[in-house]
């Protein structure tokens, strides 16, 4: 019997209730006679503490609240693909149906259509056994997405006594039935599930697989795998949108979650605007029938914003129970942290640093401790897997704030954005010094098979350039570039290209944007092939300023919007532009030194 | 204009008074951010809301500060409603004070309609992405942080800098390329002077946009908390304006410090646990629920431009309140105090500029093909002659190549050419990109890597910096 009482008091998003001794805790209950929806977050005696999942202006004390006796769950089924939900996992399209560009209160909205109907076939039939995790038969989602319709995580499965014909069926009717002990279970193509419970799986793997992202800072120093976590910290302005974006957009996933979480409005209409016209480097079909957005824009209510990480993860995890390979990027877990403070703060807790509740570590824990690599439940054996990616927004780009640094405990990604990049346009403003990639071993064995054999050593010629520059950044601050050897002057000049031409990447360049394993293999290759002829010539004779007017260097710098992916012979063409070069300079250099 | 008031339950039961809050007991019958009608001993009427309601006990925000109130003989009505304001069309070419009532010895307008002054948050689904380039005749916001229709853009600004003279420049310049819309300019002062107040009111009069403006005033001298609505009235005014007289509103908000200062002085007062240098843990929440009022919708004809402007304390651009408003706002225009002191107008520093919906709004077909490449360009070189300057003060110009003197060069001349012009000087977009290239060609083709080939054999001028080639 849920409980139900009465509204004693109001601030904010925060009401406590009266009579609600038979309600549990994280427990939705419906407030007032307009019906909010709200969760228990504490209970003291039968006195019940609200989080309010709207807006509570004009509520009165008296007003009734009703439990509902289950926890906040969401809807999993087909139909989610490409849709925007708001925190609690409503349709903001439907929404904006019933109530115009503005939203209103109390509107509650199937998550997914009871009445839509979807061509089901079935992959089991009667006799069969199958598990909690089994899938039962397939629905085409999107002309990308196979949705496979599993026996939900909680059931016993059993014995399919029943099982529909292939045909078109809506969400709500029952596919099948399943037996066990003698008890029946029926079973529909949805189930419910609850945000703050991290989906079941077999077993967890080691990640080893790289999630290839097109962004050469990110695939070739600092990698991402299928199953890690990350997190891209960044002061305002760095570009922490536009690198997750792109990651939206590019990843080799299977399912992209955007959670837009305390952030702009306008953010989110731009990728409901241009993700229809992105096409999926691998399918070449639209890049929305593989996305799910969840807005919980900065003006939407701040309780709802706090659940719209746990609503957008469990969706993950949904989608990789069915076998396939999911990235959520969260924009950003800093303001999902301070809704977690804002309520906080009004159930007058002990803070901790910053006005933060003193479980905000263990939080971020939990939540990034959702990513993994896994086997998933049930029959057919299959793997998925959820890769986390989480903006940071640290209050004054410091990152020794709580959120950055508990974060940073955390994940084994770590894209530590620089305001002094952005100022000078290097984008994406990744700091190759201050980032570091936990993963950059396990991903080696897969880019030397597939890319190029001498991917590592090539990675770690160039990235030893990177951080010899930065050392002699240094001493030339306090002395001037005179001061250096040609080598070393060297060193900085290639550092120079090497940021130019292939740190730095324009997400709205057409070429540029994306860039495959190969194209990054070949640039990476380019320039430590620079670096090495330019040592043998320097050796060999070669002033330093005969090398910097190398017409080349410029069209080395172009190449990464100037060869599209598809054209990378002009790649080589190159190299070997550079190599005959050099190889002039020097023949000129010997005669000069023979004659 | 808060419709006028009969009945609503009146209680005069004070528990408290403090700051800026009235506590009352015995309170049956009261909602949560329900507007409160609260009358002195004296007899002098005043207004508030409800921020917290719960056992009988109401706290009370009370816009004209608590001064003169006792805790006998004030009465407070509850209204039953949140505070609301009329809009109409005849909200253009009037002057309101900070709650919206009428300043200009004019009867109150009649509503066609009475908002709540808090508005709604816009359905991020009905939000049509803004793309349409506005022409401010300002060469550094054009070229390089261009402003399009229904962004949000603030300015940040520090004391005594010129940031008025800016807004006021874009207002009255401000036109979308072969286009003759419906305009209007709403105006919220937050906290500021007189005569700052007094300047804007001129400016828009010179141009005759008077009669296209409404303004919203709450100036220095008047109650502090109010500043927390007069913001949001205006806001308002400026929704109905543009969704539903379809008119392209530019707004402008000066100063946003002072409005953070208020809430922090109620924030203070409820004893909450604060955040960042006192503000409290919600400021983010709050500025978004102002800046997020702007853009346009799918559909609509009308627009909402924000152009906020805040003065950051000792020029720190770190401090809370211009570090969460660069988080919510769609980039920001910062002005530096030593292009001030150089009496460089206008004085932006362009390297911590930004204007995140430029790359949608410029380009083939909106402005010109080569204007992106053109910006990334002239950041980066300003960006490396800044670097050298750096370097050159310390190893002097001796140390430096032939190129990097030429990257001195080219940064004196991007702020005495490029950035610097008159504050009555409208530029088109073809006199700033030929400014640009003109500077540019002080550099060797070879350093201009940001631009493909085809642009530049299209636009640049023949060097002006004597034989190209390094040293």
């Amino acid at each position: 019997m849920p409980a139900k009482g009465k509204i004693v008091w109001i601030s904010g998003p925060a009401v406590k209730a009266s009579g609600m001794g038979e309600a549990k805790m994280y427990e939705t209950v419906e407030v007032g006679e307009e019906r909010l929806v709200g969760e228990i977050i504490r209970l003291t005696g039968d006195v019940a503490f609200v989080q309010v999942y709207e807006s509570t202006s004009g509520l009165k004390p008296g007003e009734p609240v009703y439990g509902t006796g289950l926890p906040l769950s969401v809807s999993l089924g087909p139909g989610m693909i490409g849709k925007i939900y708001d925190g609690m996992q409503r349709p903001l399209d439907e929404i904006a149906k019933k109530s115009g560009a503005f939203i209103t209160r109390g509107i509650s909205m199937p998550s997914i259509s009871y009445d839509a109907k979807w061509h089901f076939k079935p992959t089991v039939k009667k006799k069969d056994v199958v598990q909690a995790g089994s899938i039962l038969g397939t629905v085409n989602e999107t002309p990308l997405i196979e949705h496979r319709i599993m026996v939900p995580p909680d059931s016993p499965g059993g014995e399919v006594v029943e099982i529909r014909d292939e045909g078109d069926y809506t969400v709500e009717e029952v596919i099948a039935t399943v037996k066990k002990d003698s008890k029946k279970q029926d079973l529909k193509m949805y189930h419910r599930w609850p945000v703050r419970k991290a989906r079941p799986y077999a077993e967890r793997f080691d990640p080893e697989l790289p999630l290839v992202t097109g962004q050469r800072v990110i695939d070739t120093l600092f990698p991402i795998v299928k199953g890690g976590t990350a997190a891209i910290p960044g002061g305002f302005g760095t570009g922490k949108t536009v690198t997750l974006h792109q990651i939206a957009a590019w990843a080799d996933a299977k399912v992209v979650l955007h959670v837009g979480c305390g952030e702009r409005g306008n953010e989110m209409t731009e990728v409901l605007i241009k993700f229809p016209e992105l096409k999926d480097p691998a399918s070449g079909l639209p890049l929305m029938d593989r996305t799910i957005l969840v807005a919980n824009t900065s003006n939407m209510p701040v309780a709802a914003r706090e659940a719209s990480i746990y609503t957008g993860v469990t969706m993950a995890e949904y989608y990789r129970d069915m076998g396939y390979d999911v990235v959520l990027v969260a924009d950003s877990t800093s303001r999902w942290a301070e809704a977690l403070r804002e309520i906080s703060g009004r159930l007058e807790e002990m803070p901790a640093e910053e006005g933060y509740p003193s479980y905000l570590a263990s939080r971020l824990a939990e939540f990034y401790e959702r990513a993994g690599r896994v086997r998933t439940l049930g029959t057919p054996e299959r793997i998925g897997s959820v890769t986390l990616i989480g903006a940071v927004s640290p209050s004054g780009a410091d990152f020794t704030e709580p959120v950055t640094t508990h974060t940073s405990r955390f994940i084994k990604t770590f894209w530590g954005l620089e305001t002094r990049l952005a100022y000078s346009r290097h984008y994406p403003a990744i700091n190759w010094i201050t980032s570091y990639s936990g993963y950059a071993d396990s991903v080696k064995k897969w880019w030397g098979d597939t890319v190029g054999k001498n991917w590592d050593r090539e990675r770690g010629y160039v990235y030893t350039i990177l951080q010899r520059e930065d050392v002699l950044k240094e001493i030339v601050r306090l002395l001037g570039p005179e001061a250096l050897p040609d080598e070393e002057k060297l060193i900085l000049d290639v550092a120079r290209m090497i940021k130019e031409g292939f740190l730095q990447q324009s997400a709205y360049d057409e070429v540029d944007s994306y860039c495959s394993p190969q194209k990054q293999y070949k640039l990476l290759s380019l320039y430590a092939d620079f670096h090495r002829e330019a040592m043998n010539a320097l050796k060999s004779g070669v002033a330093l300023s005969q090398i910097r007017a190398m017409p080349i260097i410029a069209k080395l710098i172009r190449s990464k919007f100037a060869v599209p992916n598809e054209k990378l012979e002009l790649l080589e063409e190159l190299g070997k532009d550079m190599v005959e070069g050099f190889r002039k300079m020097s023949a000129q250099e010997v005669k000069v030194v023979a004659s | 204009m808060p419709a006028k008031q009969v009945g609503g339950i009146e209680y005069t039961k004070v528990a408290e008074i403090k700051g800026p809050l009235l506590i009352l007991d015995g309170v049956t019958q009261a909602a949560y951010d329900e507007l409160v009608e609260i009358e002195s001993p004296g007899g002098e009427q005043r207004l508030g809301k409800v921020l917290e309601i719960g056992g009988g006990r109401a706290v009370v925000q009370v816009f004209e500060g608590t001064t003169g109130l006792s805790t006998i003989g004030t009465k407070a009505r509850f209204l039953g409603k949140p505070m609301e304001i009329a809009v109409s069309s005849e909200l253009l070419g009037r002057v309101f004070d900070g709650l919206g009532r009428p300043l200009d010895n004019l009867p109150e307008p009649v509503g066609e309609d009475f908002r709540d002054v808090n508005g709604l948050p816009i359905n991020p689904e009905r939000r049509d992405y803004p793309t349409d380039f506005i022409q401010t005749g300002v060469s550094v916001i054009d070229g390089m942080n261009t402003l399009v229709r229904g962004q949000k853009l603030p300015i940040f600004s520090g004391a005594g800098m010129p940031h008025n003279l800016l807004a006021a420049q874009v207002a009255r310049q401000a036109t979308v390329l072969g286009e003759q819309a419906e305009f209007a300019v709403v105006f919220a002062a937050v906290g500021v002077q007189h005569t700052e107040s007094r300047f804007f009111r001129r400016a828009l009069e010179e141009t005759g946009a008077i009669k296209r403006s409404a303004l919203f005033l709450n100036l220095a001298d008047d109650p502090a908390i109010e500043r927390i609505t007069t913001p949001r009235v205006a806001l308002t005014a400026a929704e109905y304006l543009a969704f539903e007289l379809g008119m392209h509103v530019l707004v402008i908000i000066t100063d946003l410090t002072n409005y953070a200062e208020a809430l922090r002085e109620i924030s203070a007062a409820r004893e909450e646990v604060p955040g960042r240098k006192g503000y409290p843990g919600y400021l983010y929440t709050d500025l978004a629920s102002i800046y997020e009022r702007a853009g346009r919708i799918k559909g609509e004809k009308g627009s909402i431009t924000q152009m906020p402007i805040l003065s950051m304390p000792s020029d720190d651009i770190t401090h809370p309140i211009p570090d969460l408003t660069g988080y919510i706002t769609e980039g920001q225009i910062v002005l530096g105090r030593d292009l001030f002191r150089k009496e460089v107008y206008p004085p932006v520093n362009v390297l911590s500029s930004l204007s995140r919906l430029m790359k949608d709004g410029v380009g083939k077909g909106k402005t010109r093909d080569d204007h992106m490449e053109v910006s990334n360009q002239l950041y980066a070189g300003f960006a490396r002659s800044q670097e050298l300057r750096a370097l050159a003060e310390i190893v002097g110009k001796s140390g430096l190549t032939g190129t990097d003197l030429k990257y001195l060069d080219f940064g004196e001349r991007f702020e005495r050419q490029f950035l610097n012009q008159g504050y009555e000087e409208n530029r088109t977009l073809e006199d700033t990109l030929s400014i640009a290239w003109d500077i540019l060609s002080v550099l060797p083709e070879n350093e201009l890597t940001k631009i493909r080939e085809e642009y530049i054999h299209k636009y640049s001028k023949p060097s002006s910096g004597g034989s190209g080639g390094s040293s």
